[in-house]
């Protein structure tokens, strides 16, 4: 019992990094999930109260801190993140819910019957499944406003392409590997195809720029299908 | 105004960068050398975050429209006002109708145009950056074009003084060798999980500058670095300068115009007090890493303030002393 205490404890252990001078990465150890996550954001509302930081940056049960100067102790940041963690709760947010409008297959989404190909399915199938998920927003990167979303039942995953398409249109819904997500700028990607959505993601002109926070809840429903 | 005559592909309005944002997936952009942008807007006594036209491809051609005083840093460009050669790193008087021409420098990559009172785009969400990849900031959120008008003000400051490059003050890294710069960097989070012989070789040897090579990063070529055992990674925050190595084993170092998020196993990250030396090495250079520590990175940092406070408080003399000149000047009139 106290062996399997410790083991748990011991696994409980983050890594943490340097990332230059100005910037510390903090990874949660073990498997993706959600509690993680919302133990990241709990990490993240503790270090909004610190002064020295310029930017948080959440990552997939990862923070990345940035300093508005080089700390001069790097050693002590990372004490108190490690004495933080441990008893960390889940932060419970209550994200907003959307429901997408979605077309899907068709030349936006092209790679509908790849998926269903690699999942044993039919297209429909396919198609029924995405929208049976709530899937919740994991954490926003890469492009301006693209949000990673958790919840893609796992019959559906497809590995990303090995050759990306070219230019693909912002809008696209596409799956990655286990995540789901709406491409938010046009041009090269990886991910799979399977319709298209008609939102912005992200308007530098909008009072808040990014469609999506974390947290946030997403639904998709079909508003054409095109096999 | 400022009317682009003539420009290569890649030239973009920039300052020293969109803060605060990487949590909305967008990146800092900025000026590549920074320094440069520093040096220039110190110069010519504007605010800090004054926007530039950064200059990576040439020849670049254009015209003042208004009488005012421009500084061309960064690069070892040749430059011709109106067919008449002048200065890299002195603050020139410009007339209206003068036609700038910038030529491909010889060793290094970046210029930096700035003007009296900077380049005055509309600032989108804090900066005037361009956001190449979100299509905003800067001119319309692109590149520079033939027949492009940028706003700027009308000077008639002091001209003819100038600053010492910080090539020639800061001292180098390494060893000087033809064709190839070192940069200092710290060994980040996946370090120790890369073969010992990876490591020995990722500090040891050159990694010469491929031409995938832009404003995003740069790849790198050199004999393939290789994990102890194969890491799936899930997607963390970055920041320009870190080196990352994807599958193949040849790393790529992030730029200004890097994505927010990355997924690779990470190696190193370049410290800040070196990104410029960095914006300024061409393709096929070949890139030395030396291991630095903390303290020493911080201490490379302070180096770099110094040279910059020294350059304010020498210009904020030599700007008093022609303020009073020129008004005795006026008096004996």
């Amino acid at each position: 019992m106290i062996t399997t205490c410790l083991a748990e404890a011991i696994s409980d252990v983050p890594t943490i990094s340097a990332i230059g001078t100005r910037a510390i990465l903090f990874e949660a150890p073990g498997e993706f999930s959600m509690a993680q996550q919302r133990r990241i954001w709990a990490l993240m509302q503790a270090c909004e109260a610190r002064a020295d930081i310029a930017e948080l940056v959440p990552g997939v049960t990862n923070l990345l801190l940035v300093f508005h100067e080089a700390p001069a102790q790097p050693e002590a940041i990372i004490a108190w993140l490690t004495e933080l963690w441990p008893d960390l709760p889940e932060l419970e947010v209550e994200g907003r819910l959307f429901e997408i409008a979605v077309r899907y297959g068709g030349p936006l989404g092209e790679d509908l019957h790849r998926v269903a190909e690699h999942a044993g399915l039919s297209p429909k199938e396919v198609i029924e499944r995405h929208q049976a998920s709530e899937f919740t927003v994991c954490t926003i990167g890469s492009a301006p406003g693209f949000a990673y979303l958790h919840g893609l039942d796992p019959s559906i995953a497809m590995p990303r392409k090995t050759v990306p398409s070219l230019q693909m249109q912002a809008g696209t819904v596409i799956i990655g590997g286990p995540q789901a997500g709406i491409s938010a700028i046009t041009g090269p990607n990886g991910w799979n195809s399977i319709g298209y959505a008609d939102v912005a993601l992200f308007d530098p002109a909008r009072h808040s720029p990014a469609l999506f926070q974390p947290a946030d809840r997403i639904r998709f429903y079909a508003e054409g299908i095109e096999l | 105004m400022i009317t682009v005559l003539e420009t290569g592909p890649l030239n973009t309005v920039q300052d020293l960068g969109r803060f605060g944002l990487r949590n909305m997936g967008v990146g800092s952009s900025g000026m590549m050398d920074m320094l440069a942008l520093q040096v220039a807007n110190i110069l010519m006594d504007n605010e800090d975050g004054a926007a530039g036209i950064e200059i990576q491809t040439y020849p670049c051609v254009l015209r003042f429209d208004v009488d005012t005083r421009f500084v061309v840093t960064g690069a070892d460009v040749g430059l011709s006002l109106d067919g008449v050669m002048v200065l890299p790193w002195v603050v020139a008087q410009v007339q209206a109708g003068q036609v700038l021409r910038i030529e491909r420098p010889t060793v290094s990559a970046r210029a930096c145009l700035a003007v009296a009172e900077g380049i005055n785009v509309p600032v989108v969400l804090g900066s005037r950056a361009t956001q190449l990849r979100g299509g905003f900031g800067g001119l319309a959120g692109r590149v520079l074009q033939t027949g492009d008008m940028l706003p700027i003000a009308p000077s008639d400051g002091p001209a003819g003084f100038g600053a010492v490059p910080p090539l020639r003050v800061l001292a180098a890294p390494g060893e000087t060798r033809p064709k190839s710069v070192t940069v200092r960097a710290i060994p980040a989070t996946d370090h120790d999980h890369f073969t010992a012989s990876s490591r020995e070789h990722f500090w040891g040897r050159p990694w010469r500058i491929t031409p995938q090579a832009d404003r995003i990063g740069y790849r790198l070529r050199g004999e393939p670095l290789r994990l102890i055992e194969p890491k799936e990674l899930r997607s963390y925050g970055i920041v320009p300068g870190i080196v990352q190595v994807p599958p193949a084993g040849e790393p790529i170092v992030q730029m200004a115009d890097a994505n927010t998020a990355g997924g690779y196993p990470r190696m190193a990250c370049v410290i800040e007090a070196d990104l410029w030396r960095l914006a300024q090495a061409p393709i096929g250079t070949d890139i030395y890493f030396q291991l630095c520590s903390h303290a020493q990175g911080v201490a490379a940092d302070v180096e770099m303030r110094r040279y910059l406070n020294t350059l304010r408080s020498m210009v904020g003399y030599y700007r008093a002393s022609a303020a009073r000149q020129s008004g005795q000047r006026k008096h004996s009139a």
